[in-house]
């Protein structure tokens, strides 16, 4: 067992806990985005900063990543942590403002208006996708490919794959819905599951860029 | 000029670094050396051979800039977009190239696959920019109309270097560092152009070493036999001054043999028989004067 300070509390957990279930254990809330039970640690997003080590010497780290450590002061909602949790927010809200999930996790941080430069991307690189296909479905379809301001996430050379087992498990898991819904292009779809059915926003053109906000999406449910 | 990726090839190369997990990056790296760029049939072949899956292989294929997945063309132009080429103007070569080839922003490879166009960032010569590396050879002060001129100069056959084997060649006509005399002997050609003549002693033995004047061409003729690995001494032929330099060579450590080159700059020559290593070091001079363009070999 390790022993340790929660927010001054002293608590105690197994050896090899990260900080977010130590935290969790203790019903201790620290807000996550790219933080899936099931799923490997990734410390993607940054939002779940936690303060280590004692004034003056502390750091912020993020708490799904980090293991617990034999008497590790932790801190998880300081005045410092607060403020750079709101800022992930808004950075987060710069890029994808369209996203359900982020706009609850800014809502609940009373983060509403971001100062940057407006974007919106598809995407927020979480992996959670391709964490779910690799590890969840064994299906190893998707990953990241590029570097930089080029990354982005998708299967080999954008098309079909062989791996996809059209589960579907990609799209449930994307708190952006990253994975654009491609019922328009059946070719490159990964799931494509609604390619076959009719989904409702079909005969829309004008939404041919849509995303597919459903959640679960209809067809891949039945798919 | 490729020829067709053979399994065996893909097969052999990954047998090669069976039990080295961080050896994908090698065994791409190979492919494309042989292969010009990354089929898809050889990374399906590498994933298979190494147990991935084919996206964690294109993964690593897409993420390092020095693996491409497309067929490069005849010759690769690269233009450098650094900061200091991009203040002298590199932004105007680099569209003046595009629209001729017919090109995106972002390069790739003419209809015709002739040219592959590629945009870098900072090639190291920065002073001589904006820089224009064709098949390996840097141009300096490139403008827009000379760099459609460079690349058409290329477009067929005699300029074409085989882009896996880029060389510079070109001659290059050199002083002795202390008298200024030109080191240059027209009466003796070596590889077809006037040889650089030098007084060498090595052990007891003295005598002359004549170089190619190739930059790139490492042909010597001597007046007696030197024998590999010994490092030999460079003498000025006119002011029998002592050549060698401070420099040691980076590849073996013998001492350098710094001449100056006619019309700006210097060559330093290892003195080791048998190492070939040797640096170009060109300055612009005042009127903007430019490297000499490699000539076909
Ligand atoms: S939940 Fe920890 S970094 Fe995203
Ligand atoms: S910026 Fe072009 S060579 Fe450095």
């Amino acid at each position: 067992m390790i022993d340790l300070r929660l927010n001054g509390l002293p608590v105690q957990v197994e050896e090899g806990s990260t900080l977010l279930e130590a935290a969790g254990m203790y019903g201790i809330p620290i807000p996550t985005l790219c933080h899936m039970d099931g799923l490997s640690p990734y410390g993607a997003c940054r939002l779940c900063v936690v303060e280590v080590g004692a004034d003056g010497r502390s750091e912020l780290v993020s708490a799904c990543t980090y293991p617990a450590q034999d008497g590790l002061l932790v801190r998880t909602a300081s005045r410092r942590v607060l403020r750079a949790r709101r800022m992930v927010l808004e950075l987060l809200l710069a890029s994808c403002p369209q996203s359900k999930a982020i706009q609850d996790l800014a809502a609940a941080h009373d983060v509403r208006r971001q100062r940057f430069h407006q974007e919106h991307e598809d995407c927020i690189l979480c992996g959670l996708c391709v964490r779910m296909c690799a590890e969840q479905m064994t299906g190893h379809a998707i990953g990241f490919q590029g570097r930089g301001e080029h990354r982005s996430i998708g299967t080999p050379y954008d098309a079909r794959s062989a791996e996809c087992k059209l589960c579907g498990g990609c799209i449930y898991v994307c708190p952006a819905c990253s994975l654009r819904c491609t019922y328009t292009d059946p070719e490159r779809a990964v799931c494509g599951g609604c390619a076959n059915l009719a989904p409702p926003c079909l005969d829309k053109s004008q939404f041919h860029d849509m995303m597919c906000t459903m959640d679960p999406c209809v067809a891949c449910e039945i798919g | 000029m490729a020829t067709l990726l053979s399994k065996d090839f893909v097969r052999s190369t990954v047998e090669k670094y069976r039990g080295r997990r961080g050896a994908l990056i090698s065994i791409l790296d190979e492919i494309q050396t042989r292969e010009g760029y990354l089929p898809e049939t050889a990374l399906r072949q590498v994933a298979d051979l190494t147990g991935r899956t084919l996206i964690d292989v294109f993964g690593v294929a897409t993420f390092y800039k020095a693996f491409r997945l497309t067929p490069r063309g005849m010759h690769l132009v690269s233009v450098c977009l650094g900061t200091a080429c991009h203040v002298r103007g590199a932004g105007g070569v680099a569209a003046a190239l595009q629209d001729h080839l017919d090109l995106p922003a972002d390069g790739g490879t003419s209809q015709d696959g002739a040219f592959t166009l590629e945009p870098v960032r900072c090639v190291g010569a920065c002073a001589l920019g904006p820089i224009l590396v064709i098949d390996g050879d840097y141009m300096a002060n490139v403008s827009a109309t000379r760099a459609v001129a460079l690349i058409e100069g290329r477009r067929d056959g005699e300029g074409a270097v085989c882009p896996t084997e880029d060389e510079r060649v070109f001659p290059v006509e050199v002083n002795c560092p202390r008298c200024n005399h030109s080191l240059m002997d027209p009466d003796y050609l070596v590889d077809g152009y006037p040889s650089v003549r030098f007084t060498v002693s090595f052990g007891q033995e003295h005598g002359w070493l004549r170089l190619s004047s190739l930059y790139g061409s490492y042909a010597i003729e001597t007046g007696g036999e030197v024998p590999a690995d010994t490092i030999v001494h460079f003498f000025c032929p006119h002011c029998h001054g002592d050549l060698m330099g401070a420099w040691n060579c980076t590849e073996c450590g013998a001492p350098m043999v710094p001449v100056l080159v006619q019309g700006g700059g210097m060559v330093q020559i290892c003195s080791r028989r048998g190492c070939h290593s040797h640096l170009l070091d060109l300055e612009v001079d005042p009127e903007g004067q430019t490297p000499p363009p490699p000539l076909p070999r």
